[in-house]
Order: structure tokens, then C-alpha cells, then sequence
């Protein structure tokens, strides 16, 4: 579609449709405004705009009685947060969370990742794993959410399962929100792990075992290092979603605190939006940090 | 990969634990929205459908569930003009910054809601509320679009580079402008990944919470925030059994339907760039 290319129509009995038509059919750059304005206005001047504002606001501050901005730079919000030993518990909690969820989520993915890429031989039967993975995807956040505490909960659900061994569940708490944000992204796991699998030729898996390899031996050393690039895809998005996560652990964590509640806490209850922005920059400065630290790994185009 | 019958064994095992771990959990919700106690017990002793009656009568949940859908629809319509039109231009032309853009689409789904959530929220108090523009639905709107544009955007995109430019230069060889090509060829050839895209759109602003408590205003309440705001009153717990197990079965069908209209089966929910 080339502005160079081949003949041009010519009907000369055009109406205003059609000389339209020539017009833009003759200049290509101006199609590409038309398809090109309305969206980049929406994503640059709304949302990085918005993300500008915030970023600014980070560096204001609110009067402690009348809770008004005033919008004067000061670092007053980054100091409070480094200094105090609260932040400092809640932000290291925030990250064991996080790396304990991804790991979780690749013990439990590469298996069944495994058995519907390399093990089953029918396209239905593998279709049907990856569908039964990815369904609940959808299913709701909070309806999920809801599910976890009746799971959790005391006298729920695993209370009850455990009861027969004389034993008792957690309940509400830290483990709790752990296993019940592992729950929530396991198909995002699942999924890239799926398709690096799907990716990686049986034919270098028969070499390994012509060469007298045993199974074991060849995952070790054929399918997990091939592997790597699909695992960091899927722990960028289980280490980010946990960083960004309030609401489960309100649900199922008791008492427990994970970052993002500070952030909350502030634009709402506290009113003191310019900490909260400053708050923000944690999350943001961890998951760009990782993706740069990732990018050479070829993760970035497993996504 | 040669595998011994016991390795197998294993594998299908815990695959098949792995399963039950999703779903286990979802039939517990849907088992106990039939439960007849009034506060949450767990094996249910007798039975009852006056939980799912009462919360189709229930009115907040009525009025949540039509904000949803209003907001959901909002957000698609804008998502599936700006996500198509972006795909075009990425996939049709050159430009200077075009790997940039599909990086700022990314961008708003990559980073946590809440962050989202408090840049549209200070942007909307500084611009919009001098305006005169207060929160409430049209703010929930703009920002559920800002994120449902990459689902639209991604199979859109997808769909566009499998097809190839072939069957548009063969229409246009043959004398058929630009505004009839689209009509007639390459508007037939996206139709299932636009579907497809919206109904995710759809299902993804149907379900978020995070974006919306931070655009939303008095009176404004979706339904996730129903439940949400809920969880924590005395007495409601059957009652938003009832709402979870209505919306899990009012969630897998359509999506269901998406992934069958999708390319591939997965695809749908990788938000990321494209395959």
C-alpha cells in the first residue's frame, strides 16, 4: 500500500466520495494521521500526562491541618519513606511476597506446561489443557478473591479438609495471601512457559536421548535452560501483579500489610496524595529495573 | 522426549492436581451459593435458592450490575476505535517511534492498577474537576480505556499481520479506492479479532476494581465494588455468594466464546507484544 505503487484508480465519474477517496488513496501520510491522532492524543496526553502529574506530585506536599497541596518541591516524602522502619519492613514483605508467588506459580506451571506441550499427542486434549488453564483467567478477581477466604477462613473450607488429620489450616494471613495471589496468576505463568515449550523442537529431546541422556538428565540440562526466557516472561508478570496488589491481601490477609495498601491508604483515608506518589515509585522503580535487568534474556518478546 | 511410564504417571498427576487447585475452589463458591445457612458454614447441611433470589432482587446489586455494563460498554466502544486504528497504522506504515507506541499501549496494563489509578485520579482532580467535569461514570470510562485498548490493539495486530497487504493490493489493482477496500476486504478479515478483542475489552473492564475506586465518584459504584464493599458488612456473605456464582458462569461463556474466535487459545490473554 505504498503511496509508488501500480495504477490509480480512475473513475471519472466521481461523487465527493470518491475524490475523497483519491485523496487519501494519493497521501499516505495523511491516512496515517487520521488512523494515528485520536489514539495517541488518548494514550500520550491522558495517560502519560497522567502518569507526569503523579510524578510531579511525588515532589509536593500537603499541609498537615488543612490537608490542602502545596505545591512546592521537597524531597520531604522519599526521606520519610526511607527513614522509617515501618516502610522498610512493609516494602522487604512486599518483595518476599512477590519472589515467594513467582516461585510458586513455575513450580506449579511447568508440569502441566509440559504435559500439554510435549507429553500428550492430541491437539484436542492439548487445546483443552490450555483452555481449562487460561478460563478462570476470567472468571473475576474478586469472585476468585471471595472463593480464597472461604478457602482460608477459619472453619472454612481447608479447615475442614484438614480436620480428618487432626490438623488446621493457616487461616487469614501472610501464607494466606501468598498462595491466594499465586492462585490468582498461574496462567500467566502457565501460558508463556506453554508456548516456549510448544517452540522448543522434539528433535533436539531425541538427540538428548540418543546420546543416552535420561529423562531427567535432558530436562535438566535441553529444556530448563531454553526454557529461561519463557519463565522470566511469566515472573514479569506474577512479580508485578503482586507489587501492585492491595485488595487480596484486605481479603484474605488479616492484619497483614503489603505496599501498595500504603499507597491506598494514603489517597484515601490519609489524604496525603503527593506520599502516596511517592510511594508509587517503589513499584515502579522495582518492575522497570527488573525489565531492563531481563531484557537481554529475550524475555520481552516471550510476553 | 522419552518418557517412562512412571514419569508420565507423575506428570499427569500433577497436572491433574494442578487443575483441581483452579477449580476446586470456584465450585466451592457455586456449591455454597445453594447453601441455606445463613453465616458461612462449610459442608453445607441443607439447601436453598433464596440467596440466588434474593440477590436478583437485591437492589444495589442491580444498579452495580448496570453500571458495570454501562461503563463496560463505554470503554469497549472507545477501546475498539483507538485499539483498531493504532493496529492499522502499526501494521500498515513506517513511521518514526512506531516500536515506541506499542510500548505506550502496554504501558497502562503493565504497570499495577494502582498506580494507573492514582495518575488518572490527580490528572482528572488537576484537569478535569476545574473544567467542571466531576467523578463519576464518564471518568470510570476514561479510565477502563486506557487499559482495554492493548486487547483490542494485540489481536487486532495479530490478525493483520497474518493476513498480509496481497488481498488489499489485489482490490485496489482491480480499481477499488480506499474507503471500498476497506469495506469489502480487510474490514471481513479483522471482523473475529475485533470480536473477539471487544469481548475481552469487555470482560476486562467488567472485572476491574483497582482503576475504578480511584476514577470513581459518589453514587458510582460497579459491580466488583459491590462485592468488595460487601465483604466487610455483617450478614451479606450469602448474598454475594450468590452474585460470585452468577458472574463465574456470566464470565465463561463469553470468553469461552472469544477464545474460539481468537487464533490461538491462548492468545487472547497475552497482553503483551505481539507474537
Amino acid at each position: 500500500m505504498s503511496a509508488s505503487s501500480t495504477l490509480i484508480a480512475t473513475d471519472p465519474s466521481g461523487g465527493p466520495s470518491r475524490s475523497a477517496s483519491r485523496f487519501l488513496y494519493r497521501h499516505p501520510r495523511v491516512r496515517l494521521a487520521g488512523l494515528l491522532t485520536a489514539p495517541l492524543l488518548w494514550l500520550v496526553v491522558l495517560y502519560l500526562g497522567s502518569l507526569l502529574v503523579m510524578i510531579v506530585a511525588a515532589f509536593w506536599s500537603t499541609d498537615s491541618f488543612t490537608g490542602t497541596l502545596i505545591k512546592e518541591p521537597t524531597l520531604d516524602n522519599f526521606k520519610t519513606l526511607l527513614h522509617d522502619p515501618v516502610y522498610r519492613t512493609v516494602a522487604l514483605r512486599t518483595l518476599g511476597i512477590a519472589v515467594s508467588v513467582t516461585v510458586i506459580d513455575m513450580v506449579l506451571a511447568v508440569p502441566i506446561a509440559f504435559m500439554a506441550a510435549k507429553v500428550v499427542r492430541s491437539r484436542r486434549v492439548r487445546y483443552a489443557i490450555v483452555i481449562a488453564v487460561t478460563m478462570p483467567l476470567w472468571a473475576g478477581y474478586l469472585v476468585k478473591g471471595y472463593a480464597m477466604q472461604t478457602m482460608f477462613i477459619n472453619n472454612g473450607v481447608i479447615d475442614w479438609m484438614l480436620a480428618p488429620f487432626g490438623l488446621k489450616g493457616p487461616g487469614l494471613g501472610l501464607l494466606a495471601t501468598i498462595l491466594s495471589l499465586a492462585y490468582l496468576w498461574l496462567p500467566y505463568m502457565v501460558l508463556p512457559v506453554y508456548a516456549g515449550l510448544e517452540r522448543l523442537p522434539d528433535s533436539l529431546l531425541e538427540a538428548s536421548a540418543d546420546l543416552g541422556a535420561p529423562a531427567g538428565h535432558t530436562f535438566r540440562a535441553v529444556v530448563v535452560p531454553l526454557l529461561v526466557p519463557s519463565l522470566v516472561a511469566g515472573s514479569i508478570f506474577t512479580f508485578s501483579l503482586t507489587l501492585g496488589d492491595y485488595i487480596m491481601v484486605k481479603i484474605v490477609g488479616g492484619t497483614t500489610q503489603m505496599w501498595s495498601n500504603i499507597i491506598y491508604d494514603n489517597v484515601g483515608v490519609a489524604n496525603n496524595l503527593p506520599l502516596a506518589a511517592a510511594a508509587a515509585f517503589f513499584p515502579i522503580i522495582v518492575i522497570v529495573g527488573y525489565l531492563l535487568a531481563v531484557r537481554r534474556t529475550g524475555a520481552l518478546e516471550n510476553l | 522426549m522419552t518418557l517412562s511410564r512412571r514419569t508420565r504417571w507423575i506428570l499427569g498427576i500433577i497436572s491433574a492436581g494442578v487443575l483441581v487447585f483452579i477449580y476446586f475452589p470456584l465450585v466451592v463458591v457455586v456449591i455454597n451459593s445453594f447453601n441455606a445457612s445463613k453465616v458461612f458454614s462449610w459442608p453445607p447441611t441443607s439447601w436453598t435458592l433464596e440467596w440466588w433470589q434474593k440477590a436478583a432482587t437485591n437492589e444495589g446489586v442491580r444498579a452495580a450490575l448496570v453500571t458495570s455494563l454501562k461503563a463496560g460498554l463505554g470503554a469497549t466502544t472507545i477501546a475498539i476505535l483507538l485499539g483498531a486504528m493504532i493496529s492499522f497504522a502499526v501494521s500498515r506504515y513506517r513511521f518514526f517511534g512506531r516500536e515506541t507506541i506499542s510500548f505506550v499501549v502496554i504501558l497502562p496494563i503493565a504497570l499495577p492498577g494502582i498506580i494507573t489509578g492514582i495518575a488518572l485520579n490527580s490528572a482528572f482532580n488537576t484537569v478535569l474537576v476545574p473544567l467542571g467535569i466531576t467523578f463519576g461514570l464518564f471518568t470510570v470510562i476514561l479510565g477502563h480505556a486506557t487499559f482495554c485498548i492493548v486487547v483490542v490493539f494485540n489481536n487486532v495486530l495479530a490478525r493483520l499481520r497474518r493476513t498480509g497487504t496481497n488481498l488489499e493490493e489485489a482490490a485496489m489493482d482491480l480499481g477499488a479506492g480506499p474507503f471500498q477496500t476497506f469495506r469489502d476486504v480487510t474490514f471481513p478479515a479483522v471482523r473475529s479479532a475485533l470480536v473477539a478483542g471487544a469481548l475481552l475489552a469487555f470482560a476486562l473492564s467488567f472485572d476491574e476494581i483497582v482503576v475504578t475506586t480511584f476514577t470513581s465518584g459518589p453514587g458510582i459504584e460497579t459491580l466488583p465494588q459491590w462485592i468488595f464493599n460487601n465483604l466487610f458488612r455483617p450478614n451479606q456473605g450469602p448474598i454475594i455468594n450468590a452474585v460470585a456464582a452468577a458472574l463465574l458462569v456470566a464470565f465463561i461463556l463469553p470468553v469461552y466464546l472469544a477464545m474460539r474466535m481468537s487464533d490461538a487459545p491462548g492468545a487472547v490473554t497475552q497482553v503483551g507484544a505481539e507474537p
